[in-house]
């Protein structure tokens, strides 16, 4: 069933009686060519992926509970592609186009809303570093663009201009970024999937990886036994718990990130904007809210659920850049599991295992990259090479020196 | 989060600066013929239970005592906090026997 | 305005009337009243708009669960919009606006949303508005966002001040109702830290809304006493007008008093409000319970109230709703609200009880076994019809109906670390389990629903809380109260033509709940989603469990198969400006200011940010308009003659210990065991992967002493490392290290003068010959007559330099004696700039550089790093991907044409090479003007670097649009021999 403008006329008038659930809830086959381990962004849009454009067939995505549950469903919403290095720079230009026409792609409404985001600096050092980094957007075909204090006081008069600790001098701005509806990410590419017979299967839990011979042959699941000629991993915070069970180490900790969301408000802030003296960024979504979020708490943690100081960091952060907010009350706060890896950078790769394939190590920037970790992940598990823009993203990197460290923080999982 | 230290009692654990596994306590030896592989290994792959973790918590707004807490990491409870120093000096003698 | 719906008793002090406006309006109520109820005394019910449909809303409750009465309190830059007006205290001189309508409450445009609900169901903004593609940004999304949001912000600072505080105590109890008070008396009498949190003005919860009584005495008056009582009592803290709001680990409590929301005006300087952090060792959660409504068809008019918070209008604040009351329920709590209407003389137009077996009423029109199926009254209720048990439809006339769909039990705190709550069939609710450590429930929070269980089940707890703690609790007779018994039937909602509001703020309806499941959103939080169920302001507080019940219902499934709704922080909504308190504008993060800041000041320098320090940025002189003269002057004297500079933000660690030269040699990648005493060295400190972390210079004081210097940047992070390795890899060495940067104040005394400015501080005994004395030596010695001072001769300009250090305090004092020494060498104060400009010139590296992905190969400083040693970084520093032959490589950078400028930031590319990245070559990071040169000046990182000296390249920065030809040469542009320093 396509939606449409005119079909939800037609429904209107019908009492709603035509809409069909937007996807199956079939029960597993005994086995399938491609086992994706979660449902969250990552993991359906790979699977819708694999089958509408790498054409492959008897899919499935298993989900321990509810789709779009992870960090899909508790984010922040933002989507740029506003990164410093070769290794990651291409990648995500790739996922903000096909951001540009995922909703046409997938016949829903993500409201993939381009509302442009600024990042602001606030040292000579910071703004260096944010040229170099906007001309790698440019030489890479990505948009980006210098604002100067004054064209950032006639565009955002708001902001902390007279009063500031740090004084703002400058920002970077690039006008694709915006935001996104969360939620409906998942649901369309969960919808766009089931249309193209991929199984989406809830409350599926894998509790066992069998390998035969050097290669995998399935999943013990809370549903039984399901056979698969591949497996693609794509649980994010759960990465290492699920690597566990064929004995494997990660480059990965998991870690809560806390986000926040605002009481609904009366449109005041047209773009996403960041925060270069603190750990803070915010936009309003098309409800009103206010959604912002900044550092995570730093210790390791499968809880999702933070603590009070960095809530306070972050709201601290929204006060020193943008006092009228201080009236404006946080309505709910959460926390979501992050696969943080040993550089920043995620990992989209096979591994020693035959016909284990391994998506995970997105940190907190995950969201903005699903349609591009989708897409590379399908191509991976369905021509066994990586796609052009994601090479970078190998487990090998860290033995071999290959690190790509956007803060040029080291290993260590909590500074990215 | 309150952190019981050994030395000062319990202290949020706002005052510290966490690090991660303790297991970077056992730094291989940079004499190994594989040491590159060793400290690979080392530096970058972790365990990350669901559970019980031993971790390294600095106390940078306190004594700047290095602790090593163990905590749950699903439900936060801390069953133990010792001194980093003494959990090093017990490691390098079983090292050395 | 009709006051007519005032009536008698209450708890308002009718010796004060107050004077409040609502869009524009004035009325009158009294002190004691909230601004909804006396709005409801001056007989308005239409206070609000609802989210989708812009339905015209009156309250729903008597408390800070409130979907519908959401108001802008107050005017200009203290608007505060989404203001529940049922828990504004009323003050003198109230000014409140109604919101999301346009042009005015009672004519509100956006209503035209409401004669096409169809349309509006659930996710219908999914399915449509993308065609054509770009119409979504320009034209849909515009008209949704400005449909939708409440209330707005005054785009203005928020004026007010906000405190955070910290308290600490053994038993926080969390709500004053009956087994609130019950568990703080119990606390409060043996002798334990109590903290008594109530989110109202006044302590007693229910007790204040019902009509029984405690002991004899009307249960208010009861809470009094216990107040009274309470407050005598000095181990216990009371706070009034305090919601805790969060739960989080091992015992701490987030807590947001409001300590001037209720007053007109603040005394200037005084804190709206304070966001406590509450250490407790147990809490008692005596939470109360949240009445829920029964969804029924055009169930959402003003005039459509809970059951019980008519009764808290009527008994508290003596106003009824309306002056012909009917009452729906389906449990016997609901008919409470008969009585209490009856005993004020309110007319009780029927009461329509959906059970068969309910008790009878006399003398009331009374309906059992039927329900209310639709309602009239567009801007507030006129009429109601009823559905009796045989089938028959009646109207019936009422100003108000009270409607009861039973109780749920205030689980949100138990939430808060993941706790779930399981269904209680008896109780038709969910009951806490899994709660966090330390706390208890008990009372209406834990399902005890009657007065008495409350009394008893608070005294408990917190007794066994206290005996846990080594207490002893008195015990002590209990208070005597009702102790009903809990009747009700589960009824959810009543089936009918009409939209029946399970969530009244978000507009979600039954049929929104039936469709979100005909289409698959099953999960209880897909369901949420789709729907926006529990999403707004008031968290699903009353609109929840039904939510859940009819989703069951669909199903076919029970509610606790269905799911459970879990609650997160904050239980209520929190200012930002709370969270972050002071920490705002100028005081966002401390100042920290050097020695010489007051005498820079005097000088009228320019200061910068440099982390928390603020540092003296070029120090004009009257005449210089623009900043690069200042710069260029000060460079260019400073080469001439001498400059000084402050420099003690640099970080300083002072190492001792028998095994120091061990331990220095092991943090740095390059040779420190053979330095001699009195000798400084550069050193080149990795990360444990290899990369630059940070360097500086150490200088040997002693056999067992080193003083290491690092970026003012990484001062902290590098004691926390060296830290590390002290105690976590080497804990056999006997070494210490104390972090000095405060301890020693330090300036550079810079330039071929800086020599003889010197003779004239430091004391005469010591010899400063270049002989004597030279370039990398280091000494304690004494200047201006005995002061204790280091000196080291290193230079970060090139110059003949010497950094000089003597006790902060005397820091001041110092900079003053080498300006008045220098005066005959026309000394020069110079700041950061002015020392940017001569370190690129050097060709020294800094955090520009030092970026964190710069390794020493990068840096042409491989041949420092020693394999004869075990230091940080070097094994890893081998891998492969960090030592391939194309390696970026330091190098300087000069126009071709010397006119031209460039910007760091700029990429390099080949002479005839498309600008793009597969043709990059590198990137600038340090750029200057040299005065000394005539032209600009650039360090950066280009592929073999090394190799290509003398290279054309292209520096481009589309960002700028621009472009330079810039020729590649060594980084040394002055000095590159090193005479200077060695003079």
């Amino acid at each position: 069933m396509r939606y449409s403008g005119f079909r939800v006329i037609k429904e209107a008038l019908t009492g709603h009686k035509g809409w069909k659930p937007a996807w199956r809830e079939p029960d597993p086959q005994p086995e399938y060519d491609y086992v994706i381990i979660g449902g969250g962004g990552h993991g359906l849009a790979t699977a819708y992926y694999l089958a509408k454009e790498f054409g492959q067939k008897r899919i499935a995505v298993l989900e321990k509970g509810w789709i779009g549950g992870g960090n899909v469903g508790r984010n922040t919403t933002i989507i740029r592609s506003n990164y410093l290095l070769d290794g990651n720079e291409p990648f995500y230009e790739f996922s903000l186009k096909l951001w540009e026409g995922l909703e046409q792609d997938f016949n829903f409404n993500a409201m993939v809303s381009q509302r442009g985001i600024v990042n602001l600096f606030h040292t000579d050092g910071q703004r260096d570093a944010y040229v170099r980094r906007g001309n790698v957007m440019l030489l890479n075909g990505a948009d980006a663009e210098y604002l100067s204090p004054e064209q950032l006081k006639s565009e955002l008069p708001f902001l902390n201009f007279d009063n500031a600790r740090f004084p703002i001098k400058g920002g970077l701005a690039q006008r694709r970024g915006g935001t996104v509806r969360h939620d409906a990410v998942a649901w369309g590419y969960a919808r766009g999937a089931d249309q193209h017979g991929v199984d989406i299967i809830q409350n599926c839990e894998v509790t066992g990886i069998r390998r035969q011979d050097g290669r995998i042959t399935g999943v013990d699941t809370s549903r039984g036994f399901i056979g698969a000629k591949k497996i693609g991993c794509a649980v994010a915070g759960n990465s290492g718990r699920l690597m566990a069970m064929v004995d494997k180490r990660l480059p990965i900790e998991s870690h809560v990130l806390q986000a926040f969301v605002s009481e609904g408000l009366k449109p005041v802030l047209p773009n996403v904007v960041t925060f270069g003296a603190g750990h803070f960024y915010i936009s309003q979504s098309d409800k009103g809210g206010l959604v912002f979020g900044g550092d995570i708490d730093g210790y390791n943690s499968y809880a999702q659920r933070g603590n009070l100081p960095v809530v306070e960091d972050v709201c601290e952060s929204g006060m020193a850049i943008m006092p009228m907010i201080g009236r404006a009350r946080l309505l709910r706060m959460w926390g979501g599991v992050m696969d943080m890896s040993m550089d920043g950078s995620p990992i989209i790769d096979r591994t020693d295992i035959y016909g284990l394939y391994f998506n995970g190590g997105w940190c907190y920037g995950g969201f903005k990259a699903t349609p591009a970790s989708g897409w590379c992940f399908a191509h991976l598990l369905a021509r066994d090479e990586p796609h052009a823009t994601a090479t970078a993203y190998r487990f090998d990197r860290f033995r071999k020196g290959l690190m790509i460290d956007e803060k040029g923080a080291g290993a260590q999982p909590n500074l990215h | 989060m309150i952190i019981e230290h050994p030395l000062l009692g319990p202290r949020d654990a706002q005052e510290f600066t966490c690090l991660g596994d303790a297991s970077l306590i056992n730094r291989p030896d940079w004499q190994e013929d594989d040491a590159v592989n060793r400290f690979y290994e080392y530096l970058y792959l972790r365990d990350n239970p669901a559970g019980e973790h031993r971790e390294l918590w600095y106390h940078e707004q306190g004594d700047r005592s290095w602790l090593v807490v163990t905590r749950n990491t699903v439900t936060h409870e801390i069953l133990r906090v010792e001194l980093a120093i003494d959990v090093a000096r017990t490691a390098r003698s079983k090292d050395r026997t | 305005m009709s006051t007519d719906n005032r009536l008698e008793g209450g708890l308002v002090d009718r010796s004060s009337s107050v004077r409040f406006s609502f869009d524009g309006a004035s009325y009158t109520g009294f002190k004691g009243d909230t601004l909804a109820s006396a709005l409801l005394a001056n007989g308005v019910r239409l206070m609000g708009r609802s989210f989708k449909y812009h339905r015209p809303r009156g309250p729903l409750t008597a408390g800070p669960e409130e979907p519908n009465a959401l108001v802008e309190l107050r005017g200009k830059n203290r608007r505060e919009p989404n203001t529940r007006a049922t828990t504004v205290e009323l003050f003198d001189g109230l000014e409140a606006d109604s919101q999301n309508r346009w042009p005015s409450l009672k004519f509100d445009a956006l209503a035209i949303n409401d004669l096409m609900p169809s349309l509006f169901a659930a996710g219908f903004y999914y399915k449509t508005f993308m065609w054509p593609k770009a119409f979504w940004e320009k034209l849909y999304e515009p008209l949704i966002r400005r449909a939708a949001g409440l209330g707005s912000l005054s785009g203005e600072p928020d004026p007010d001040v906000y405190d955070k505080g910290f308290l600490h105590c053994d038993m926080l109890v969390i709500g004053s109702g009956p087994a609130g008070l019950a568990a703080a008396l119990a606390g409060g009498r043996a002798g334990a830290r109590v903290i008594l949190a109530e989110e109202d003005f006044i302590v007693g919860g229910r007790l204040n809304a019902e009509s029984f009584s405690v002991d004899d005495k009307p249960g208010h008056e009861w809470a009094r006493s216990v107040f009274d009582e309470l407050s005598s009592m000095a181990n216990v803290r009371i706070l009034t007008r305090t919601a805790v709001i969060g739960a989080f680990d091992h015992g701490v409590y987030g807590a947001l008093e409001r300590l001037t929301d209720h007053l007109a005006t603040a005394e200037p300087g005084k804190p709206r409000q304070v966001l406590w952090r509450i250490y407790a060792k147990r809490t008692v959660l005596c939470a109360g319970a949240t009445e829920r409504p029964i969804a029924f068809p055009n169930n959402d008019r003003p005039g459509i109230m809970l059951s019980g918070a008519i009764r808290s209008y009527v008994n508290r604040f003596a106003t009824t709703p309306g002056k012909k009351v009917a009452i729906f329920t389906n449990n016997d709590d609901g008919l409470r609200t008969v009585t209490d209407l009856k005993a004020k003389g309110v007319e009780i137009a029927a009461v329509i009880d959906t059970r068969t077996d309910g008790p009878s009423i006399d003398n009331v029109t009374h309906f059992q076994g039927a329900r209310v199926v639709d309602t009239k009254g567009r801007y507030g209720l006129q009429e109601i019809t009823v559905e009796q048990a045989n089938g028959k439809t009646c109207r019936i006339d009422c100003l108000a109906l009270g409607v009861s769909g039973g109780w749920n039990p205030n689980v949100h705190l138990t939430c808060h670390q993941r706790g779930r709550p399981v269904w209680d069939e008896s109780l038709a609710a969910f009951l806490p389990h899994g709660v966090p450590e330390g706390m208890q429930v008990a009372g209406a929070a834990n399902g005890e629903l009657s007065t008495a269980a409350a009394f008893a089940t608070g005294a408990r707890t917190a007794g066994e809380a206290l005996e846990d703690l080594g207490f002893k609790a008195t015990g002590g007779k209990l208070p005597q109260s009702e102790d009903d018994p809990v009747n009700i039937s589960p009824f959810w909602y009543v089936e009918g033509k009409g939209r029946a509001w399970v969530d009244l703020q978000n507009d979600v309806t039954v049929k929104d709940i039936k469709l979100a499941h005909q289409e698959g959103y099953r999960s209880v939080e897909h369901l949420k989603r789709y729907t926006t169920l529990g999403m707004a302001t008031d968290q699903g507080k009353t609109a929840n469990i039904t939510g859940l019940a009819v989703m069951a219902e669909a199903t076919g499934k029970s509610i606790p198969e269905t799911g459970t709704t879990i609650f997160r922080p904050p239980y209520s909504p929190v200012a930002i400006g709370a969270f972050a308190g002071r920490h705002r504008d100028m005081s966002f993060r401390p100042v920290r200011k050097t020695p010489s800041h007051k005498w820079a000041e005097e000088q009228g320098a320019v200061f910068v940010e440099a982390g928390q320090w603020l540092r003296a940025q070029w120090y004009p002189q009257s005449g210089e308009t623009h900043w690069r003269e200042s710069v260029d002057r000060e460079v260019l004297a400073t080469r001439k003659s001498v400059g000084i500079c402050d420099v003690t933000t640099l970080g300083k660690i002072d190492i001792q210990g028998a095994d120091a030269t061990r331990f220095v040699n092991a943090v740095y990648c390059n040779a420190f065991a053979k330095l001699p005493v009195n000798k400084v060295r550069y050193g080149l400190m990795l990360r444990e992967d290899g990369m630059v972390m940070d360097d500086g210079t150490t200088a040997r004081l002693a056999e067992d002493h080193y003083v290491m210097t690092t970026t003012t940047a990484n001062a902290g992070p590098v004691f926390r490392h060296l830290e590390f390795c002290r105690q976590c890899l080497w804990p056999e060495l006997d070494v210490q290290l104390i972090s000095t940067t405060e301890a020693w104040a330090q300036f550079a005394v810079a330039g071929p003068n800086s020599r003889g400015l010197l003779r004239k501080i430091v004391d005469r005994d010591f010899d400063l010959s270049n002989d004597a004395f030279p370039f990398m030596g280091c000494a304690e010695v004494t200047v201006c007559g005995g002061l204790r001072a280091r000196l080291f001769r290193i230079s970060f300009s090139g110059e003949l330099a010497y950094e000089i250090a003597v006790p902060t305090r005397y820091g001041d004092a110092l900079v003053r004696a080498l300006m008045k020494a220098g005066e005959e060498f026309d000394v020069t104060p110079y700041g950061t700039e002015a020392l940017g400009v001569m370190r690129i010139e050097k060709g020294h590296v800094t955090g520009n550089e030092l970026n964190g992905t710069i390794t020493a190969l990068n840096l042409g400083m491989e041949r420092m790093v020693s394999s004869k040693k075990d230091s940080i970084g070097t094994v890893l520093s081998r891998r492969e991907g960090m030592n391939h032959g194309d390696a970026l490589k330091l190098v300087g950078l000069r126009p071709v044409d010397a006119s031209q400028a460039f910007a760091a930031g700029s990429h390099f590319m080949k002479r005839g090479d498309e600008a793009s990245a597969a043709n990059d070559q590198g990137y600038m990071t340090s750029v200057c003007f040299s005065p000394n040169l005539g032209h600009a000046i650039g360090l950066g990182f280009l592929k073999d670097g090394a190799n290509r000296i003398g290279e054309v390249v292209r520096a481009v920065n589309p960002l700028q649009k621009q472009e330079t030809e810039v020729e590649v040469v060594s980084p040394h542009f002055i000095d590159p021999e090193g005479e200077r320093l060695r003079g």
